[in-house]
């Protein structure tokens, strides 16, 4: 139905001759995998059961005339558990679809919606492939501008979850106004204060006003609101932006049925000048997970996003332990420091010099519990659950990282990177695993590029990590999972690139000091790749270890697996 | 809802005729570093070409393609007046420290924030770095994705072509 009238659309226009005013584009992506039985890491027959091949594609095409936009995206799936994407995704279908109008001053979309209020806190809708995370809103949104710096939208829709029905979501309506007073009041335009204010509320609404659990019924509220205020001054070099936000009571399957309100702080201090940034960020959560569907316990149907503050690490030790936000409660504080030692001087050499330096630390809050008739209620299903102490931070972290970096170019042909990260990892809280011993581990990376000529280059990258995890004790074979990734590692990667166009390597992680003997596996890689503008096609092969994979905070388990892995990017 | 869609898609189209855009930029608003409101249509370099390339502070080539491109940039823009537009696709967790990390650096481009990768999308850019070239009147004439050291020379080649 909506395809016959995009093209008898599309058919009008080209006989009014208008067909140069309009552009198409689009894009694709496939991605196929074929998978081994590989003993030494565990993979039997049984765990592939005839799913030697899985594979998933995406294909977009947009259409733009003028103020005018439209857009289809068609998903297509065939994977299972070792593709590591979550297997209720497999089927086909139109996925996405909506059609936008926008002047300037007034726009609107119908369809599936991906926004954004503030920083997220209260409502955000996004998609992240490498998940298999897309929670767009099908509905209507309506944006208005109108006088320069002044921004109001409202949206009302359902969010997507794989292929279910959107019957079965709650309802999500919300509003948001964003006011840039530099640029609407005219005295202000140019000066030196910059200050921009916003507020969002965001309301779900769900059916069902009772919940039973373990034979009680409990009222549930039909309308759970949350509302949110921000602001955003920069001065000269510094900058200060913060955002709180509040929910009211929406007890859930993930909060354990409590009837707490939530509430959430997010700030941010940063001076910065040419050569030299610096960021402080501090935030607080507490009970903030705000979903359409009251009895969903996974990384579904957010309506809300909590930002994590700690730094993404991209090399492959450290980001095999990657944190995830804790929605019911956590306390933390990041610090980055980015300072260049300017050319021409004894440190910073003929190039100069550039310096990273990142702490971040996570820990819970602190959970009072509430005595009712002498009762003790802490997390107790159906109570208020706890009072928090907003400034008290809880005795338990969660997560800490203090890193620093080194990124020189020696000479024309030669760069060096070096980095040292000192991690703890609270396994137990962050992947779930009853029992875990804290990761306690130092690493140190270094990395070579030489330059043979002007496209040619050489890449060599060794990493180690000490994990302090005890050695030589009897392992509970129930408690085996807790081990998989623990004890010392090393790395290697070496690669060599003739740009723009080829890249070959190959690559090693050896988890030499793993307690247990049989995990002290080497995970050996080779991929091959071919770019050419815009289309890029790359073979992959190996080993594939057990792990998370992290986008933003959300992270996912990817099983280990053997295989090999076809990747085929481009558009139009 | 399809209904409504349909129909909307109707009207759509109908107002869509009134207007045209001479760019291939999108009608979409971001902000940049100082916090203020670009609208994306209208980015140009004064009828010369210029350059927009995505980015996030978490992927190492887009870094590395940063790195090269501030070594060459004053050359580059005192033989042809080439501008570079740089798109961060990071999302709410690193808004605030784009522009500390973009100053600490030191580079010289013009940042804007695509917060909730809209103009990602708009562009059909799949993964990071994705540079596009633009001629003066705003079309893309040449685009590439991925970095690989020295791929910035290939990049140049090309502005060369279209700078007269």
């Amino acid at each position: 139905m909506i395809l016959s009238v995009f093209v008898l659309g599309t058919t009008a226009m080209f006989g009014q001759g208008i067909f140069d005013k309009s552009k198409v584009s689009g894009s694709f992506q496939v991605d196929g995998n074929y998978y081994w039985e590989d003993e030494g890491i565990g993979i039997t027959q049984e765990d592939i059961n005839g799913n030697k091949f899985g594979g998933y594609g995406f294909g977009k095409v947009q259409y733009q005339l003028g103020n005018f936009t439209a857009g289809i995206r068609f998903e297509s799936y065939q994977i299972f558990k070792m593709t590591g994407l979550p297997t209720e995704l497999n089927g086909m279908g139109l996925a996405n679809y909506f059609a936008t109008y926008d002047n300037g001053t007034i726009g609107v979309t119908v369809g599936d919606i991906y926004d954004q209020f503030g920083n997220g806190l209260i409502f955000r809708t996004y998609e992240e492939w490498t998940l298999g995370f897309d929670n767009a809103l099908r509905g209507i949104r309506a944006v208005f501008r109108p006088t320069e710096g002044v921004t109001i939208k409202g949206l009302y829709g359902k969010q997507r979850l794989y292929w279910e029905s959107y019957d079965d979501h709650g309802l999500v309506r919300g509003i948001d106004g964003e006011w840039d007073l530099n640029q609407s009041i005219k005295a202000w335009n140019n000066a030196k204060l910059h200050a921009t204010l916003g507020a969002s509320f965001v309301s779900k609404h769900e059916d069902e006003s009772t919940h039973e659990e373990g034979g009680i019924s409990y009222n549930m509220p039909k309308n759970v609101g949350a509302y949110a205020g921000r602001m955003n001054l920069g001065y000269g070099r510094f900058g200060f932006s913060a955002e709180y936000a509040r929910k009211i009571n929406d007890p859930s399957a993930f909060n354990n049925w409590i009837y707490r309100d939530g509430q959430e702080l997010l700030a941010s201090l940063s001076y910065s000048q040419k050569g030299l940034g610096i960021v402080l960020q501090a935030k607080r959560v507490d009970n903030m997970s705000f979903k359409s569907k009251r009895t969903e316990t996974e990384n579904k149907l957010d309506i809300g996003f909590i930002p994590p503050l700690n730094y993404t690490h991209t090399h492959s030790l450290p980001s095999m332990f990657s944190y995830a936000t804790q929605p019911m409660g956590e306390m933390g504080i990041q610090l980055q420091v980015n300072y260049t030692i300017p050319k021409k001087t004894a440190l910073g050499g003929k190039y100069g010099t550039k310096l990273a330096f990142n702490y971040s630390q996570v820990n819970d809050i602190k959970r009072d519990s509430i005595l009712v008739n002498g009762v003790n209620t802490l997390n107790m299903m159906g109570t208020k659950g706890y009072d928090s102490p907003f400034f008290a931070i809880g005795d338990k972290m969660f997560y800490r990282d203090f890193n620093f970096e080194i990124d020189k170019k020696i000479s024309k042909d030669w760069h060096l990177t070096l980095m040292y990260i000192n991690l703890y990892y609270d396994m137990e809280t962050i992947e779930g695993h009853p029992n875990a011993e804290p990761v306690k581990a130092h690493f140190a990376f270094g990395e070579v590029i030489y330059k043979v000529n002007k496209k040619h280059s050489v890449r060599l990258e060794l990493q180690h990590m000490w994990d302090n995890v005890s050695q030589n004790q009897e392992i509970d074979p129930t408690y085996e999972e807790n081990y998989i990734k623990r004890g010392n590692w090393f790395a290697f990667l070496l690669e060599y690139t003739i740009a723009p166009k080829w890249f070959i390597s190959v690559a090693d992680k050896y988890n030499y000091g793993n307690p247990i003997a049989d995990n002290r596996d080497h995970y050996i890689t080779g991929s091959f790749g071919y770019i050419k503008d815009q289309t890029r096609i790359a073979i992959s092969g190996g080993r594939q270890s057990q792990g998370l994979v992290c986008v933003g905070g959300v992270c996912r388990e990817v099983p280990a697996s053997s295989g090999v892995q076809l990747t085929v990017t481009t558009s139009f | 809802m399809k209904k409504l869609f349909a129909f909307l898609l109707f009207g759509f189209l109908f107002f869509g005729l009134n207007a045209q855009n001479k760019s291939d930029l999108p009608n979409i608003t971001l902000k940049n570093l100082d916090g203020e409101s670009i609208n994306v249509a209208e980015i140009n370099n004064d009828g010369k070409p210029f350059v927009m390339t995505f980015w996030a502070t978490w992927c190492g080539p887009c870094v590395k393609e940063h790195n090269a491109l501030t070594e060459v940039y004053d050359d580059w823009v005192e033989e042809t007046g080439i501008k570079i537009f740089s798109v961060s696709i990071d999302d709410a967790r690193s808004t605030a420290k784009i522009k500390p990390f973009v100053d600490g650096k030191g580079w010289p481009f013009e940042i804007l924030l695509d917060v909730n990768s809209e103009l990602k999308r708009a562009m059909n850019v799949s993964n990071p770095p994705h540079t596009f070239l633009f001629d003066g009147d705003g079309k893309i004439v040449w685009q590439h994705t991925g970095y690989l050291d020295g791929g910035e020379e290939d990049l140049y080649e090309e502005i060369l072509k279209i700078s007269k």
